[in-house]
């Protein structure tokens, strides 16, 4: 349904497309800028992953601040200029297609997204958090090395236990519990994900990262905090009825402090840890009309350190 | 008067309370959908206004955690099964038959069984609200293991009413999708070849494919956690061997899927409307009938998009990364084509071209902010917090509920027999599109921020974009105020419409309004052109100048 207008009017004047060069140029400016802005719209950058994820979201927000831009112009353009005038009953031109056009916007398109893909493909490839993940009777040493080349292995490995609502961390080369995380600044980092009872998402939006941690699963989990301070960890996949309450600190800092931490830690005898649902619960159930009915929460875990969830964070 | 004319003249006024009995006529049931529909619209919009008003500040303060947990769970499951889903098949039964020349639907008792399902299953789950314990309270999605806890340990629970009300949904939708895939495929008028079927059949019979494919897996999955929940099988159990994961799957194979059974005839309804309120053909009709087509193909393979963080391995996320790229493509060819359709138009800034070009609009917002979810980097920082819920908002009420309100708008006329209000039209556009805007644009920042969803407190920091979120939430509440004033309104005393008041193309638009039961019954006219003939001066059937000169005479004698 080729049924281009008459050929011989050109389609657009020479000063009609001196403007339409110069707003795109300026779409083109305005694009840029917001995906410079869009850095400021994510928390500190605290792992070496944070930056590969900013910046492919500062691309795609350029990107998409363009195609928005382009699309509304042309909708704002219309609905200005091409109005019916009052009174005015009749039909507009018919114009059913434009098989040149619909091949245009068909290819570019493609393209564009293709392009995305595999520059978030590539992202996504030196991310590498992700280890292998078997169910845990299956467990097997080489699924430690997951994600790591050979001479990055990682110094340290710390089990994560989610639980209804509480984290807990074991360092297990120091023999040491805690529900405050505390990590080494520029260390690579393997976490091992495990929970006791239903999927819990560890999730820390300062160093970009997330994993579900499902019950019956040993998932390992690779990082590298990039750093110094304290950062919210927060489950990101619903856990029951003090889900939002599931938050613990991170505590990034130097080799030496983390030491420090280490060994003050091991000296301290076993306590109960954080878990401000426990709180809450024992305050709710002096309630004479608490609510609906919820599953109960686990006993804190008896840790070395409970540290803090109260102190101001980075992010 | 008995003389022969045509078309027929309809009979004495039928009694109202056809509406609330077990009727067969396809355009009782479509309005017996719409009012059921907007009855739960307005429940789930007030469970919204608690969340939001719980949101307005960090503190757990207004209502208890497991009670917010139930409201969410509650809204979401309202708002998809009874309200989005039946109106839009409200919408089926309306238009299906008529655009096509159809007398009913294919199977008009099934029609009914399937309507009558919506309330019986609704009840369930608004009853669940008064069982001990309360409602479910594991979201939408229910995934177990946090779904098959039931604390009360009680055989009748909220989470097992859920369940049953969700496959009770399914088999009604199933039942629809049987009856809107045969009516489409065998019941069009003579001379109406598959491409001279309007854009809306197209995308109707397109999502309805999508239903008949994607649920048996979604009502197969809830049974299963059904017998986990109430009957002690383990399928997804991991201390029985089960597989929590394996429920996401069963999940999101529908419920992606299920994205698109809701957007594809809101496509379909912006590709009627912006030809009639541009007075412009469709700009590359075939193409855009065939894309939904593409849409369905490429809708089934990309479910895993929602499980990237979920525990899937890597070459997963890689495939399904690329696969959910690809829908972007004949999205925008539809995008393309509408902004072809309206440019060098005539544009007719009425209520339904309104709430259109705002619904488009969101949905080029949604787009953007869905090819960001689709990448896998970032997908993995922004699932599960309000970054998403901004997106499927934008989508479900940015672009879908606005499609809704302008097909609602532009087909009032035709099936009530009388006029809207402009103006009140235009208020409820204006509160609505502020609202929408208001209310989920700032849910993006937060979810960039690290602000899970689901959540019923929050740090502090998250407590500005919150504010703004629950003011635009109320705004929105607000709007359905003139709309509703609008419909009952018209209903009652609005002027009497004419058969065609939008000056529109289409079969339904040479019937009378309101159409008579069996629509052209034994007369169905003759196509002899695509739709959309704007501007061309082609007419669309045989003897169409005829016919509307006997309409218009018709409604000169009464």
């Amino acid at each position: 349904m080729s049924n281009t207008p008459d050929r011989a009017r050109p389609l657009i004047s020479s000063l009609g497309l001196a403007l339409l060069v110069g707003w795109i140029a300026l779409l083109v400016v305005l694009s840029w800028w917001m995906a410079q802005v869009s850095y400021r719209w994510l928390p500190v950058q605290a792992s070496s992953a944070a930056p590969l994820v900013d910046g492919l979201f500062s691309f795609e927000t350029g990107v998409g601040t363009f195609v928005f831009g382009a699309v509304v112009s042309v909708m704002v353009w219309v609905i200005v200029k091409h109005r019916a005038e009052k009174y005015d009953e009749s039909d507009a031109e018919p114009i059913e297609g434009n098989t040149r056009l619909e091949v245009i916007w068909t290819v570019i398109p493609l393209l564009l997204v293709m392009a995305i893909a595999v520059y978030a493909m590539r992202v996504n490839t030196s991310l590498g958090v992700l280890g292998p993940m078997e169910h845990i009777h299956l467990a097997n040493p080489i699924e430690d090395q997951g994600g790591y080349p050979g001479d990055r292995l990682p110094a340290e490995q710390v089990e994560v236990i989610a639980r209804q609502w509480s984290w807990e961390f074991r360092y297990p080369d120091a023999q040491v519990s805690s529900t405050e995380l505390h990590l080494p600044v520029d260390q690579p980092v393997t976490f091992r994900l495990v929970s006791d009872d239903v999927i819990h998402g560890f999730y820390i939006p300062a160093f970009r990262l997330k994993q579900d941690v499902i019950p019956g699963r040993a998932i390992d989990f690779n990082l590298t905090p990039t750093r110094e301070g304290r950062y919210r960890l927060r489950d990101s996949q619903f856990s029951g009825t003090w889900f939002a309450a599931n938050q613990a600190d991170v505590v990034v800092e130097s080799a030496e402090a983390y030491q420090a931490w280490l060994q003050a830690a091991a000296a301290q005898p076993l306590q109960p840890g954080l878990s401000d649902a426990v709180a809450e619960f024992g305050t709710r159930q002096q309630l004479k009309n608490p609510g609906w009915a919820t599953v109960p929460p686990a006993p804190p875990p008896q840790v070395n350190v409970p540290g803090s969830n109260t102190l101001p964070h980075d992010a | 008067m008995t003389s022969v004319t045509f078309p027929p003249i309809p009979p004495e006024q039928p009694s109202w309370s056809r509406y609330f009995g077990f009727n067969t006529d396809a355009k009782v049931i479509g309005i017996q959908y719409i009012v059921t529909a907007f009855f739960f619209f307005l429940i789930g919009g007030l469970l919204a206004m608690i969340i939001r008003g719980e949101l307005i500040t960090p503190a757990a303060d207004l209502v208890d955690r497991t009670v917010y947990n139930g409201i969410y769970t509650m809204h979401g499951t309202i708002m998809l099964f009874l309200f989005i889903f039946p109106v839009l098949n409200g919408l089926n039964n309306l238009l299906i038959p008529t655009m096509i020349g159809a007398p009913d639907m294919a199977f008009p008792r099934l029609n009914a069984v399937a309507f009558w399902l919506v309330p019986i299953f609704g009840a369930l789950l608004i009853g669940s609200f008064f069982v001990p314990g309360g409602p479910a309270y594991s979201g939408w999605w229910s995934y177990p293991p946090v779904s098959t806890q039931n604390p009360l340990g009680h055989f009748v629970n909220g989470q097992g009413l859920w369940l049953t009300a969700v496959a009770l949904s399914g088999v009604s939708s199933i039942m629809g999708a049987v009856n809107f895939v045969t009516t489409i495929l065998r019941m069009r008028a003579p001379g109406m070849g598959f491409f001279r079927m309007p854009v809306f059949c197209w995308t109707a019979l397109a999502a309805q494919s999508l239903q008949l494919i994607g649920l048996p897996a979604l009502t197969g999955g809830a049974v299963m956690l059904l017998m986990d929940l109430s009957f002690g099988t383990s399928f997804y159990q991991p201390d029985g061997g089960g597989d929590p994961v394996l429920y996401q799957h069963f999940f999101w194979f529908y419920s992606h899927p299920a994205v698109y059974v809701i957007i594809l005839p809101v496509f379909g309804i912006f590709s009627e409307l912006f030809p009639v309120y541009s007075r412009k053909p469709l700009f590359g009709y075939v193409y855009v009938c065939l894309a939904s087509f593409i849409i369905v193909g490429l809708g089934l393979v990309v479910w895993v998009h929602h499980m990237f963080p979920s525990g899937v391995s890597q070459w997963m996320r890689n495939l399904f990364m690329f696969s959910t790229m690809l829908i972007a493509v004949p999205t925008g060819v539809k995008v393309f084509a509408w902004l072809g359709t309206i440019w060098r138009g005539k544009l007719r800034l009425t209520t339904p071209m309104l709430f259109c070009l705002g619904g488009l609009f969101n949905f080029v917002f949604a787009g953007i902010t869905g090819i960001m979810l689709a990448t896998v980097p970032v997908d993995i920082h922004v699932s599960n917090t309000y970054f998403v819920v901004g997106h499927f908002h934008y989508v479900i009420y940015g672009a879908a509920v606005m499609g809704i309100f302008a097909a609602i708008y532009h087909w009032f006329p035709k099936f009530i027999g009388r006029m809207p209000y402009e103006g009140l039209g235009k208020l409820h556009f204006l509160l609505t599109f502020i609202g929408a805007n208001l209310n989920f644009l700032p849910m993006h920042p937060l979810g960039l921020m690290g602000m899970p969803r689901r959540v019923s407190s929050y740090d502090p920091e998250f407590a500005f974009w919150n504010v703004l979120a629950s003011l635009g939430a109320f705004l929105l509440g607000v709007s359905i105020i003139p709309f509703l004033l609008n419909m009952v309104s018209a209903w009652v005393r609005g002027p009497k419409a004419p058969h065609n008041p939008w000056n529109a193309i289409g079969l339904e638009w040479l019937l009378p309004s309101p159409p008579p039961e069996d629509n052209f019954g034994e007369h169905v006219p003759t196509v002899i052109a695509r739709p959309y003939g704007y501007g061309t001066g082609k007419p669309l059937v045989e003897h169409q100048a005829e016919l509307e000169q006997a309409l218009t005479l018709q409604e000169a004698s009464t």
